[in-house]
């Protein structure tokens, strides 16, 4: 085999192997020895230990005090305590978790959620069923914020010039500028992030007309100044759109990931994905999705067509469409293939008047927005699977207009005192406005912020700022729904709210978040009847707005301008740490990025086309030490230079390099500083969202590691294609033969090929929890990574741990792709514990820690553990995750009321997995047998199922005929990975199914001929 | 030369070597004896509590239902330690100004909680839920022993693993009617027909494998 393979010769190779097309990085299709090497240490460099050079002395003095500690706490064991209420809050039972619905803000726009309160400690979050904009699923954004809410990182006390002070100290400083705003009211100034919340708002209102002239500026760095211009553009004025995707029957996103992020997403991957559930009876066409962008996105990834770009073409594509539509003919100036799949997306379109649907990514020009608009309303879609509401935001504004004046006005001195409700702006803020000079130039500034960040230094007065689940509130959902949010603790570190500050300034000291929520509300009919019905609900019933009446005007002229040639840069926010809010927040640190499996970093992504023209080649690659390692490359763009490490997409636009911004922060706090590069130089006003006219080299020097998980404890690639890991078709393929995931397979329909010598064990007495992972609806967005580690307390370990193959991930999401590098399809596949009816881990471990339970679960005992690690060795799926260190932290008390309860926090040296939640199987059991029933279907609900915003996964008693699980596991499309292995995993998947337009040539056959 | 050892050397060694096998056991047998002993067990240890609280006077004495004070036994996994409001709805009334009670009355005033002493302390890596045991027929007593009996609670079993197994391998043997449960006193007429019988009707099952109890 050669060691190295150039990129013509991976297409060859790809166009070769029948049987052998998915594969998860380009690695892995050059099958070099150096990665072969690689993949077969079960645990690569498990000798390193966590700390280097711990000599001989400190050897000794650890052993010294380990010795003498053990002799000390073998004398008597400490007396517990236990501490009762003096008089129990009603409705409470001790060891039973309450929950309660609130809603979380991210960008301004709310979620509903459930929070779990164990003892009135928020564990964990999951959607609120009720709420339009989850319908019950959460995002890793909202399973992360209880480590937020207990960042022992968090501010924790007002500051001045860095000072303790207090809030009486603040309230007393801001008199005097106060007194100065009533005769010049423009000389106050306030800036807050994007604002739904109809009572802030009120509050900000009343705050303005008190000081006549005072001013409130809005930004925030995930911007979406170009959604509201565009709807501007198209119909006059800030108009909100609301997509209804269960109508949809065509889909064309441009640029946008509306099954990964933005207001709404949530609810938009459900309805989305409802609609394309393939099953034994399905006989009406499934929806199609066609996804035009540059870098790989969760839409794109699960597209049944995706048209790489360049950003610069996208409004060109938009634009063809619409005149395609008219019966006009421009032509968008793409490849002739490009051009040819444009085309057949139009007549798609045509032939779906009235269902089909055109939305733009909030990153593309205003123009690209009013163009969708002007399609949709061609299309007739406007009314049905599209719906336009007034803005949801309290005064919608152009953000970017907002902060350049305020620059402005802080520049000519004009502004005395600036007071900043949230958001890093110092940080955050467009380079070219130099935000942090002209903000320094202000006399008095004061920064409200969960975090002492790199604003909070360079302001005056610092007040921390309370978390969401610390605060009274009120926001709105995508589609306007008001939802109040009622606080779960006390602000643990004494955080003040924006109303409080707000409502300070107004005069009304210490007047407190519920106050001015409550008595909001109450102005407007509320009664103490419905207040209580709203909190109980999450949601404020008939609360989202009317849709508006608006037609979208004829498209505007062109305003594109050439491109100023090189490459193109695309900046988008980052896809775990968002704009930098949660660098701190270890479990998104190291969580994999939905498409590159990168932890722990932001690095300049390219496709392979574009990595072999900078020179970034195979060759070049296998010089690398591992796979882990990559090279800097030097970016030169409009005047910033920047070494950012290179890392290759398979299907990234050519000629385009996509940068993360978020990475970078000085002052995050312990576990995000210094993380990742700042990329935020490289945003400038008027291209906020990347450019052209950029240089990228490879640099020299020294290589760069990068924590990516993509071939971490996977299955090996050599069985990949040959067993069936992946297994997909196109819809017309499963109507002629819904069997084909079984076509050519060994064993793998339960029962065949299943001779045993051993008898086998009757679960017929007994459940069978089973559950059945649908991969056409899995979009890889992680909310079921997180909200299985918030469940199961499951430790971060680090980015140099996850280098080394030590994440604790109990579930990984495998990332496949299929064919051309260039435009592959790609594959998501969630993997937890399979839960083997025969195990393999079982047999091998010396101390039976890991043996089966009566209603075959893989049970794992910590406490029988002793390490050998032989199970993970035997376990084909590579589902078992070791515990090398301490990485739960035992000593940080705040961290200690996080943790969910019913689950073990484990010790170093214990092997651990996917339990399939059987804290909460048991909890279900135990209920149905005090009521002296049969567990019902649906009542044991595992974190991961509980998360998902596609319901991909179904969790249930395979014994129970009627269950839900057990029809899937009956659907023809059903496989087990590794089947004839003779496992039995009570885990299986659901093929693969897309909806390909058959007047575009797949890039790849089905492969309904295996073999 | 003379011989470094003498005679005897032989024996001695013959002996040492046959008998390693029962010294190794001796000492194994050592172990057994000390972590089932309530050194390591705290069976039988008494704690010392702020009020001296005695279940004697209050079960035995006055009759008072267990779950008066322990509310959630049949609804929880945690049967509950009563609030100090609880002890107040009597001890508002009677015994008003005894000493004893000092630390209610200011905890009651104060708001501050009474800080009782843990006597019963499961190791965390172990879940156990007060509510199905109870509804399955599994006394207060069974696992408790006599509290009515205890003027300061002490731990009556040695709470062992070996010690649930005894019971989860054999629930026929300790079960008892459900509305036996909270009797103090009840003793079993004719377990040997009477417990396979209740374990047939509550549908109780032999739970053993590991993720019953431990995740």
């Amino acid at each position: 085999m050669s060691k190295t393979l150039n990129y013509t010769e991976f297409r060859s190779r790809i166009g070769d192997l029948r049987g052998k097309e998915y594969w998860r990085s380009l690695e892995e299709l050059s099958r070099s020895d150096a990665f072969d090497d690689f993949f077969q240490d079960e645990f690569p460099q498990q000798a390193i230990p966590l700390q280097k050079g711990v000599g001989r002395r400190d050897f000794m003095k650890l052993m010294g005090a380990s010795v003498a500690m053990a002799g000390l706490s073998a004398c008597s064991r400490p007396a517990d305590a236990i501490v009762p209420y003096v008089n129990q809050p009603e409705n409470f039972v001790p060891g039973k978790p309450i929950y309660f619905a609130s809603v979380m803000p991210l960008g301004g726009v709310g979620t509903g959620v459930l929070v779990e309160s164990h003892q009135f400690r928020p564990t964990k979050i999951e959607g609120n069923p009720e709420h339009p904009s989850s319908l019950g699923a959460s995002d890793a954004f909202m399973q992360a914020s209880v480590l937020g809410l207990y960042d022992p990182d968090r501010s924790q006390v007002v500051r001045k010039m860095g000072d303790t002070a207090t809030w009486g100290d603040f309230i007393g400083a801001v008199q005097p500028l106060l007194k100065e705003a009533e005769s010049n009211g423009a000389s106050l100034r306030i800036l807050t992030q994007t604002i739904t919340s109809p009572s802030l708002g009120a509050q900000i209102q009343s705050l303005l007309a008190l000081y006549p002239g005072m001013k409130w500026h809005q930004w925030e760095a995930v911007s979406r100044d170009n959604v509201r211009e565009g709807s501007r553009l198209a119909f006059g004025r800030y108009l909100d759109t609301v997509y209804d995707f269960t109508a949809a029957t065509v889909v064309v996103s441009l640029g946008s990931d509306f099954l990964g992020d933005g207001p709404g997403h949530l609810r938009y991957a459900r309805d989305f994905m409802s609609q394309r559930r393939v099953r034994r009876n399905t006989t009406q066409s499934v929806n199609r999705l066609y996804a035009v962008e540059s870098g790989m996105s969760s839409t794109g990834s699960v597209a049944d067509h995706r048209i790489a770009i360049r950003p610069s073409q996208m409004e060109g594509v938009a634009r063809a469409i619409l005149a395609g539509l008219g019966g006009g003919g421009a032509q968008p100036q793409l490849s002739a293939e490009a051009v040819a799949k444009v085309q057949s997306l139009i007549r798609d379109l045509q032939a779906h008047r009235g269902t089909a649907v055109v939305i733009a990514g909030d990153e593309q020009p205003a123009v690209v927005h009013a163009l969708a608009h002007a399609i949709n309303t061609q299309l007739g879609s406007i009314g049905t699977a599209v719906r336009l509401i007034e803005s949801i935001e309290v005064a919608p504004v152009n953000q970017l207009a907002s902060i350049q004046e305020l620059v402005r006005d802080m520049e000519s001195g004009a502004v005395r005192g600036l007071i900043v409700l949230g958001g890093n702006p110092v940080f955050d803020a467009p380079a070219d406005l130099n935000f942090t000079r002209a903000y320094e130039k202000v006399p008095f500034r004061a920064h409200l912020s969960p975090y002492y960040d790199e604003t909070s230094l360079r302001s005056h007065w610092h007040v921390p700022e309370t978390h969401w689940l610390e605060t009274w509130g009120d926001l709105r959902g995508h589609d306007g729904t008001v939802s109040i949010a009622q606080p779960l603790v006390a602000p643990l570190y004494n955080g003040r709210s924006a109303y409080e500050v707000v409502g300070a300034l107004i005069g009304g000291l210490d007047q407190a978040s519920y106050q001015a929520v409550r008595s909001y509300w109450f102005g407007r009919g509320a009664t103490e009847e419905s207040w209580r019905k709203w909190l109980h609900d999450g949601v404020i019933a008939g609360s989202a707005p009317q849709p508006a009446v608006a037609a979208a005007s004829a498209p505007p002229a062109s305003t594109a301008t050439t491109p100023a040639g090189g490459i193109e840069i695309e900046l988008r926010h980052d896809p775990t740490i968002w704009d930098g809010r949660f660098a701190n927040n270890g479990w998104l640190q190291e969580l994999p990025k939905p498409q590159t499996k990168i932890t722990w970093d932001n690095v300049l992504l390219v496709g392979p086309r574009t990595a072999d023209k900078l020179g970034f080649t195979a060759e070049e690659r296998d010089k690398l030490s591992n796979n882990l390692e990559t090279r800097f490359a030097e970016v030169e763009y409009r005047g910033v230079s920047m070494r950012l490490p290179i890392w290759i997409v398979p299907g990234h636009a050519e000629d385009v390099a996509t940068i993360h911004f978020g990475y970078g922060r000085e002052l995050a706090g312990k576990v995000g500083n210094g993380v990742g590069f700042n990329t935020y130089p490289m945003r400038f006003s008027d291209a906020l969202h990347g450019g052209s006219g950029a240089r990228i080299t490879m640099a020299a020097g020294p290589t760069y590691p990068v924590a990516c998980t993509q071939e971490h404890q996977s299955i090996d690639p050599k069985v990949v294609g040959e067993r069936g890991i992946i297994r997909s078709a196109s819809f017309e393929a499963f109507q002629k033969n819904p069997d084909f995931a079984h076509v050519g397979q060994l064993g793998s329909r339960p029962g065949e090929h299943d001779e045993s010598l051993y008898p086998d064990w009757d679960y017929s007495n007994n459940h069978a929890w089973a559950m059945v992972i649908d991969t056409s609806v899995c979009t890889g967005c992680n909310g079921c990574v997180i909200a299985c580690q918030a469940e199961n307390n499951i430790p971060i370990v680090g980015k140099e741990e996850v280098t080394r193959e030590r994440e604790m991930h109990w579930l990984r999401i495998d990332r496949y792709y299929r064919g051309d590098p260039d435009d592959p399809q790609v594959f998501h596949q969630p993997v937890p514990c399979m839960q083997c009816e025969n195990a393999p881990c079982e047999p091998v471990c010396p101390v039976a820690a890991t043996s089966h339970s009566d209603d075959g679960l893989n049970d794992m005992t910590y406490n029988r553990c002793v390490g050998t690690r032989y199970c993970s060795n035997n376990c084909p799926y590579k589902v078992r995750r070791f515990n090398f260190f301490h990485y739960a932290d035992y000593d940080t008390p705040a961290l200690k009321p996080m943790r969910n309860p019913d689950v073990t926090v484990r010790t170093r040296g214990v092997m651990e997995k996917c339990t399939y939640c059987v804290q909460r199987i048991n909890k279900a059991k135990i209920e149905a047998e005090r009521e002296g029933r049969r567990v019902r279907d649906g009542e044991v609900v595992t974190a991961c199922q509980q998360a998902c915003p596609t319901q991909a996964i179904v969790f249930g008693d395979m014994n129970d005929k009627t269950s839900h699980v057990a029809q899937l596991k009956a659907e023809p499309t059903n496989y087990a990975l590794l089947a004839e292995l003779q496992t039995r995993p009570r885990t299986t998947y659901l093929a693969n199914i897309r909806n390909p337009n058959p007047e575009i040539t797949p890039a790849v056959e089905p492969d309904t001929d295996h073999h | 030369m003379a011989q470094i050892f003498h005679r005897s050397a032989n024996t001695l060694s013959r002996v040492t070597i046959f008998g390693a096998i029962f010294i190794a056991g001796f000492v194994l047998w050592v172990i057994g004896g000390i972590v089932r002993s309530p050194y390591v067990t705290n069976q039988g240890v008494h704690r010392e509590q702020p009020v001296p609280f005695s279940h004697q006077h209050h079960v035995g004495g006055l009759g008072i239902d267990c779950r008066y004070c322990h509310t959630s036994v049949e609804t929880s996994s945690f049967a509950g330690i009563p609030p100090t409001s609880t002890c107040m709805n009597c001890h508002s009334q009677i015994w008003t100004n005894a000493e004893m009670l000092a630390p209610v009355r200011e905890s009651f005033q104060s708001g501050r909680p009474i800080v009782w002493s843990r006597v019963h302390r499961l190791p965390d890596y172990v879940h156990f839920n007060h509510s199905i045991h109870v509804t399955k027929g599994i006394g207060c007593a069974s696992c408790h022993g006599p509290i009515d009996r205890m003027n300061l609670v002490y731990q009556a079993s040695p709470l062992t693993m070996e010690w649930c197994l005894d019971c989860h391998r054999a629930p026929e043997k300790f079960i008892r009617p459900r509305e036996e449960v909270f009797n103090m006193n009840y003793v079993p007429k004719n377990q040997s027909v009477l417990g396979p019988e209740l374990v047939k009707l509550y549908g109780v099952k032999n739970k053993t494998h590991c993720s019953a109890c431990h995740y």
